[in-house]
């Protein structure tokens, strides 16, 4: 008997030793699952995205296929979101359209990011750069972001369009434009953990055993601001797709050749009276996307934050 | 207290000189011609051309022009348009009043509206009214107002026909009849602007009391026997009430940045509506001026917002 249980016990430590150790992100996980829209947001997003990557070479209807015989129809068996004017596929047009549109609020972001995290670490670390960036960010703070994004787009997108082509040129200002106005909060929040966490012991020690400042600041600090980066850097993806989708919608964004959400939506207004539909799946589409970025968003602030985890 | 106002306000001017700065140098620098349009017209000869850029002054060095439209805003003089030939400053005082009457009353009624939905929701934590709220605010973020605008002339304007959905702007009220038709066509613009402001304000109102409502001093105020409507509205409500008196100061230019589509959508002929067809024209005195506006009033509310928190809160004090 004796023997067995102590087996047992044997068996069950060195289970728990096999285990894998419970990591940060193994825990959030965890607790994001619990978190019950976040995981539908996360679902319906999956599934947009995946519908945007391989749907435009599974579905049979090209996106600019003209069918003037098919023109203003609405929703049917071939075309499940209706035609345009021209009698092309809006079902096809939206597919490709969300893939600019996701493409655009990701790599919109990433600018940002990068360029708030930069800002932001060093304003916090180097004590000296402090008082100039953070000027140069309320600076930022100041511009009026809509109407300036709108100049600088009329102002300058045919110069892009002659230095790269009409969808790689607008694709480059309106990313760039969009990550440049946006990276001022992600700078704030960087700084104010930095300057935490620069006075904490484990950044003492790593400066006592002779790491360089961009280590320190690398391997030590940033992990641990990733967090609320994060959470910060998901929610501005769905605010960067509304403000494409706003570009286009004024007139402003890709040329009409591609179809982003907002440009068909451009598009339809002057229809509106004739063909709804064209105007109701795209706005739609817009908003179940962001809808969900945000949950996800939701979902993530609360898995991340250490204090609710138990 | 006075001497951080006068402070903050000196540091206001030099950030709105380098604002004005900015915007004039991007659309000084931008590879294109203010008279394009004027230009590809065959019939104008290139002499006559010439004489228009020099009465514009489009041949002085932008610097220069940069100083002398500066030093004339000073003056209250805000340039001529190119398109209309009127002055900058009347277009702009012809607009203004149906910006304000949409935006104004659309931002009005999403703070009286958004408080209180703020407070149930955070006294009633994880009711039915709560998540109602909750999934309505976070859907008042999620849709772009353009399409909100599209659905409501959709729907009450085109299957039902209960509103006109172009918004008349030769509409005078002198009586009873014009002031309905008046309210008739302003409905549709102040829902859409009003859903978003009541989402952003009373998610925040929500966060606020949430934060307080754990406190001690609430404990005490109700540990003394008063009322829990008198706790809720004078202890809690009051305290959480003062960041959210500086976020509606800081969206106030956000407001009106949310107005430039709003106004297109519905053809309310403000400013928003006048800086993009402005745009479009390529009017740079217009667009300058305009834009210059939207950044006097990001930089205001700014200031504004700073003042009120250490007016509200005794216990933030700037040296």
């Amino acid at each position: 008997m004796a023997t067995t249980e102590a087996r047992l016990t044997a068996t069950t430590v060195k289970a728990n030793m096999l285990r894998p150790p419970r990591s940060l992100w193994s825990d959030a996980w965890y607790q994001f699952r619990r978190h019950q829209l976040a995981m539908a947001g996360l679902i319906v997003l999956s599934f947009l995205i995946i519908a945007t990557l391989v749907g435009p070479y599974v579905w049979p209807t090209k996106m600019d296929a003209i069918d003037f015989a098919q023109s203003l129809q609405g929703p049917s068996a071939d075309h499940p979101f209706g035609t345009d004017d021209l009698g092309r596929d809006i079902f096809a047009r939206s597919l490709w359209g969300g893939r600019v549109s996701i493409a655009v609020g990701l790599t919109a972001v990433i600018i940002a990011i990068t360029l708030g995290m930069t800002i932001g670490s060093l304003a916090g670390y180097f004590g000296r750069l402090d008082n100039p960036l953070m000027r140069l960010t309320d600076l930022f703070l100041s511009l009026p972001i809509l109407p300036l994004l709108l100049i600088i787009i009329y102002l300058f997108r045919d110069t892009l369009r002659a230095m790269f082509g009409p969808e790689v040129g607008i694709f480059i200002m309106i990313v760039t434009v969009i990550g440049v106005l946006q990276w001022m909060p992600v700078a704030r929040l960087v700084r104010a953990q930095f300057l935490s966490l620069k006075q904490k012991e484990f950044v003492e020690a790593a400066r006592a055993v002779g790491d360089p400042d961009s280590r320190i600041i690398i391997k030590h600090i940033i992990p641990n601001v990733l967090s609320p980066v994060l959470v910060a850097a998901t929610i501005g993806v769905g605010g960067a797709i509304l403000t494409e989708s706003t570009l286009s919608f004024l007139g402003l964004g890709f040329p009409p050749d591609v179809p982003t959400w907002g440009r068909l939506l451009y598009d339809a207004t002057n229809f509106i009276e004739i063909a709804p539909h064209w105007v109701l799946f795209p706005g739609f589409l817009i908003f179940i996307t962001v809808l969900s970025i945000n949950y996800v968003g939701d979902g993530l602030r609360d898995a991340l934050d250490p204090r609710k985890t138990g | 207290m006075g001497r951080y106002v006068v402070r903050r306000l000196l540091i206001a001017i030099p950030t709105l000189l380098v604002i004005s700065f900015v915007i004039y140098a991007i659309l000084a620098l931008a590879p294109i011609d203010p008279l394009s349009q004027f230009g590809a017209d065959p019939r104008v000869p290139a002499e006559v051309r010439e004489r228009i850029r020099d009465s514009l002054g489009l041949n002085q060095p932008w610097p220069l022009r940069y100083v002398k439209w500066v030093t004339a805003m000073f003056r209250g003089d805000f340039g001529v348009s190119f398109m209309s030939h009127s002055s900058v400053g009347d277009l702009i005082a012809q607009r203004l009043p149906n910006t304000l009457a949409v935006v104004g009353v659309a931002y009005i009624l999403g703070v009286l509206m958004g408080i209180p939905v703020g407070m149930i929701s955070a006294i009633k934590r994880y009711s039915f009214f709560d998540h109602a709220a909750t999934t309505l605010a976070f859907m008042g973020f999620s849709v772009p107002t353009f399409f909100t605008g599209l659905l409501l002339i959709i729907i009450f304007g085109i299957k039902l026909r209960w509103f006109p959905f172009i918004y008349s702007s030769t509409l005078q009220v002198h009586d009873l009849a014009s002031l309905g038709q008046q309210i008739k066509q302003s409905i549709m613009p102040i829902t859409v602007l009003a859903l978003f402001d009541v989402a952003t304000i009373a998610r925040y109102v929500r966060a606020e009391m949430l934060e307080h409502l754990p406190l001690d001093y609430v404990r005490t105020a109700r540990g003394k026997g008063l009322m829990e409507r008198f706790v809720v509205l004078r202890h809690v409500l009051r305290n959480s009430l003062i960041p959210v008196v500086t976020l509606v100061a800081l969206g106030v230019p956000a407001v009106f940045g949310g107005a430039i589509v709003t106004e297109q959508v519905f053809r309310v002929p403000g400013i928003g509506e006048l800086l993009v067809t402005s745009i479009g024209n390529g009017d740079i005195p217009v667009v300058a001026t305009v834009v210059f506006i939207f950044a006097v009033l990001v930089v205001l509310f700014n200031l504004l917002a700073d003042i009120l928190y250490a007016v509200l809160d005794p216990r933030i004090r700037y040296s």
